[in-house]
């Protein structure tokens, strides 16, 4: 580590924790102020009484209504590519799995590629549909976190509020405007915005090199912002007209942090208790941090099967040694390595690095990011879940000292209790239960692209990916095959959905309960005691379910490097 | 019924919103302050384009600076296109992957016959590692400084001139803060090409 590395880790975590506060004070105000002029004309258009209360089964159905219609609206214009306009390189629709795929994957904002983007989407596709979808996904996620929250701080009233208006108080009001002045940063940094398709150029030494460009800055904007990470480009954020320059690097990774890492302090704003907020951001930071520090090491390492061969691997002025392979030079290690934890925590699932060519300990962390999926997961849905594990943290403390468990004066009983396990049991079943199938099948294991545990990793890292609603890959796994896209995009819309629907009935169960005043006997939710619990039961029961998988995995992997075993 | 009428209308409104009205005007402010990068960077030289500053291009003959091993994929079948722009790509290849070891072995030895240097010489890593996209531009410094010998042989020059040049072209990190220093290779050798051709 030299000094240049620290500098800028320690300039990213102030920017972090100075911006986080603030971010999260004014979505507060933009979910309790009175509506501005555009969010009622909106209303108007699409004839919605905003004033109307919605319980949890109406705001549900509201929400999974649209976002059906969503997906239909998107995979029809997908599908149609073929007679759509901005086509001049006359690309055909993609075949229907894919499009299925693609479809769920950004209505349900993971935003898992299937595809090549330069070269099987019109700028059209891009645009309209796909741009359209990573709105809608993100903005999704953030109604119904602020309705799971009015669960817990609201009392006397079967309302979580309305479905519209809280979809476009945020939409209007944070993400798009976030995304215009982000998206024009972006331009000047030299990231492409335009309407043309392609450049031929002629290089140096002669023959032809085809430049695709496109709506690449909006697209990068909301891809980041909305934790979404589908990529224009393949190489999604290792592509230099996505990620031109180490500043939008670090401002693409902290875009997707804007609005999930700074959900605490709404939390802490609505529900009045400030320092639970801190407590919360406390707990998704130390997991966040522990994250980066394995992966910034992992990176920074040698290889030892590299000695042979006569390799410089380490750092000097003149060379920013470490695991270069799939990175980029002007990026360097320790902004990739800030970069892949980001997009690997807040669930953005971009990537400035080819995740298949990391170190095993890297991969670890993805791993453990995409199980947990809270520190601080993705836009809404990720904040929705460490509330879950807070109410399981405390109902498991409540059964330590032999007391009615209780979160902010609301006592948490069997339903609850069992609506937050309910919530927490899909991902294990989903990731396990399809990568068992997957590295069993033959139609599974054909489309590992690296032999070894390592591929073993690809397939575990394909549906983990898919069930965090993550959208990185380990690009070497062929997943444009009709069993993986069918599969993985079933099961992005089971994992988007199912733990949703159990944590708004919570919302709706919790919401209809009593706030009772703090007494002496009351377990303080928002000491350092609590937050050391928080994490430790998070690490307990999110990870302890898939250490057989990580043993066979990542572990075995890094053994065999450390002896000199190649696959 | 009427939630789906409301369901369809936001969909509309949103479409036109998200879909139109938002890239488009990103376009318009893009193209209208910065459109020399809104158009991708391009280098002209005598009215052609000769690339973008941003993304690598490839280079094989001894006088001119060569970019990192790049993995874009031949679109047609197997095998490799090297800096093919329109398919960009990792190699994806495990650290722990045999073929990943090989393939690092055989770039070190090309790379010290290329530039005349004695077996015990170490390799830069980014010398014998694919990019991530298939498309970078840089390369380190170290890696450039080894092939200052080279390029200087076939131009005629001498290799302290290329070496300053090398230096003068070292950028990074951005404001003195944010990533690693690098070198562009285009930039080196059009650089070049106007020192001697």
């Amino acid at each position: 580590m030299t000094a240049q590395d620290w500098i800028q880790i320690v300039l990213v975590a102030f920017l972090i924790g100075g911006a986080a506060p603030f971010v999260g004070h004014y979505l507060a105000w933009v979910f309790e102020s009175p509506r501005i002029a555009p969010e009622r004309l909106i209303h108007r258009l699409i004839g919605t009484d905003p004033d109307k209360g919605m319980d949890w089964r109406e705001y549900a159905g509201a929400l999974l209504l649209s976002n059906g219609i969503f997906f239909a609206a998107g995979f029809v214009l997908l599908w149609a590519q073929r007679i759509l306009p901005l086509n001049p390189r006359h690309l055909s629709a993609m075949s229907p799995e894919v499009t299925f795929n693609t479809a769920a994957s950004f209505v349900t904002n993971t935003n898992w590629q299937a595809y090549v983007g330069e070269s099987q989407l019109s700028n059209f596709s891009q645009m309209v549909p796909i741009t359209f979808l990573m709105f809608v996904g993100a903005n999704t996620g953030m109604a119904a976190l602020i309705a799971i929250i009015r669960g817990f701080v609201r009392s006397g009233t079967q309302s979580l509020g309305n479905y519209w208006d809280d979809f476009f108080r945020f939409f209007v009001r944070a993400f798009l405007p976030a995304c215009v002045v982000m998206a024009t940063v972006l331009v000047w940094q030299g990231v492409p915005q335009t309407l043309a398709t392609s450049v031929v150029a002629h290089p140096l030494e002669g023959g032809t090199q085809t430049l695709i460009l496109g709506p690449v800055a909006s697209i990068e904007a909301v891809k980041n912002l909305g934790t979404n990470g589908g990529g224009f480009y393949n190489a999604n954020a290792a592509h230099p007209f996505e990620n031109p320059t180490p500043f939008t690097n670090t401002l693409e990774l902290l875009g997707m942090l804007t609005f999930t890492a700074s959900l605490p302090f709404l939390f802490g704003r609505l529900s009045r208790r400030p320092r639970q907020g801190w407590a919360l951001f406390a707990a998704i930071m130390i997991l966040f941090g522990l994250g980066f520090g394995a992966i910034e090491i992992s990176e920074k390492a040698k290889n030892p099967l590299f000695a042979s061969a006569g390799i410089a691997q380490a750092t000097t002025p003149f060379l920013d040694g470490g695991n270069t392979e799939g990175k980029e030079m002007r990026l360097g290690i320790t902004q990739t390595s800030l970069f892949s934890n980001t997009t690997i925590a807040a669930t953005t699932g971009a990537v400035d690095a080819a995740m298949d060519s990391m170190n095993p300990l890297a991969l670890m962390v993805a791993f453990s990011h995409m199980w947990l999926n809270e520190e601080p997961g993705g836009k809404g849905v990720g904040f929705a879940g460490l509330l879950k594990e807070v109410v399981l943290a405390i109902f498991i403390a409540g059964l330590m000292v032999g007391r009615t468990p209780e979160f902010l004066g609301k006592k948490l009983e069997a339903r609850e209790v069992k609506l937050a396990a309910l919530s927490l049991i899909v991902t294990p079943f989903l990731v396990l239960l399809l990568t068992a199938l997957g590295v069993t099948a033959s139609f599974g294991t054909s489309s590992m692209d690296n032999p070894g545990p390592h591929g073993f990793e690809e397939v575990l890292y394909a549906y983990s990916s898919g069930n965090a609603n993550n959208g990185s890959a380990m690009a070497g796994l062929n997943a444009a095959t009709p069993f993986y896209a069918d599969s993985i995009g079933i099961e992005m819309l089971l994992s988007r959905y199912l733990p949703m629907l159990p944590l708004l009935a919570l919302a709706g169960a919790l919401i209809r309960k009593r706030i009772h005043p703090d007494t002496a006997g009351t377990l303080p939710t928002d000491t350092p005691l609590f937050v050391g619990l928080l994490v430790g039961f998070m690490l307990l029961v999110g990870l302890l379910t898939f250490f057989p998988a990580l043993m066979l995995g990542p572990i075995l992997e890094q053994l065999s490097m450390m002896h000199g075993v190649s696959f | 019924m009427k939630s789906l009428t409301t369901s369809l209308r936001a969909t509309l409104l949103l479409l036109l919103i998200t879909g139109f009205a938002y890239p488009l005007a990103v376009d318009a402010v893009g193209q209208l302050i910065f459109p020399h990068q809104a158009n991708g960077s391009l280098i002209l030289k005598n009215g052609v384009v000769i690339g973008s500053s941003l993304i690598g291009q490839p280079f094989s003959q001894p006088r001119y600076f060569h970019p990192r091993p790049s993995a874009t994929p031949d679109p047609t079948g197997s095998g490799s296109v090297p800096y093919d722009a329109s398919f960009s790509s990792a190699s994806n290849l495990a650290p722990s992957n045999g073929a990943e070891i090989k393939a690092v072995q055989s770039f070190a030895q090309a790379y010290r016959r290329e530039n005349g240097l004695p077996p015990t010489e170490p390799v830069p890593v980014d010398a014998v590692t694919a990019s991530g996209s298939g498309l970078d531009p840089d390369i380190s410094l170290a890696n450039a400084l080894l092939q200052v010998g080279r390029v200087s042989k076939a131009r005629a020059l001498d290799p302290s001139t290329v070496k300053k040049l090398v230096m003068e072209h070292a950028e990074g990190p951005q404001w003195g803060l944010l990533g690693a220093r690098h070198v562009n290779v285009l930039g080196l050798n059009l650089a070049l090409d106007a020192m001697k051709p």
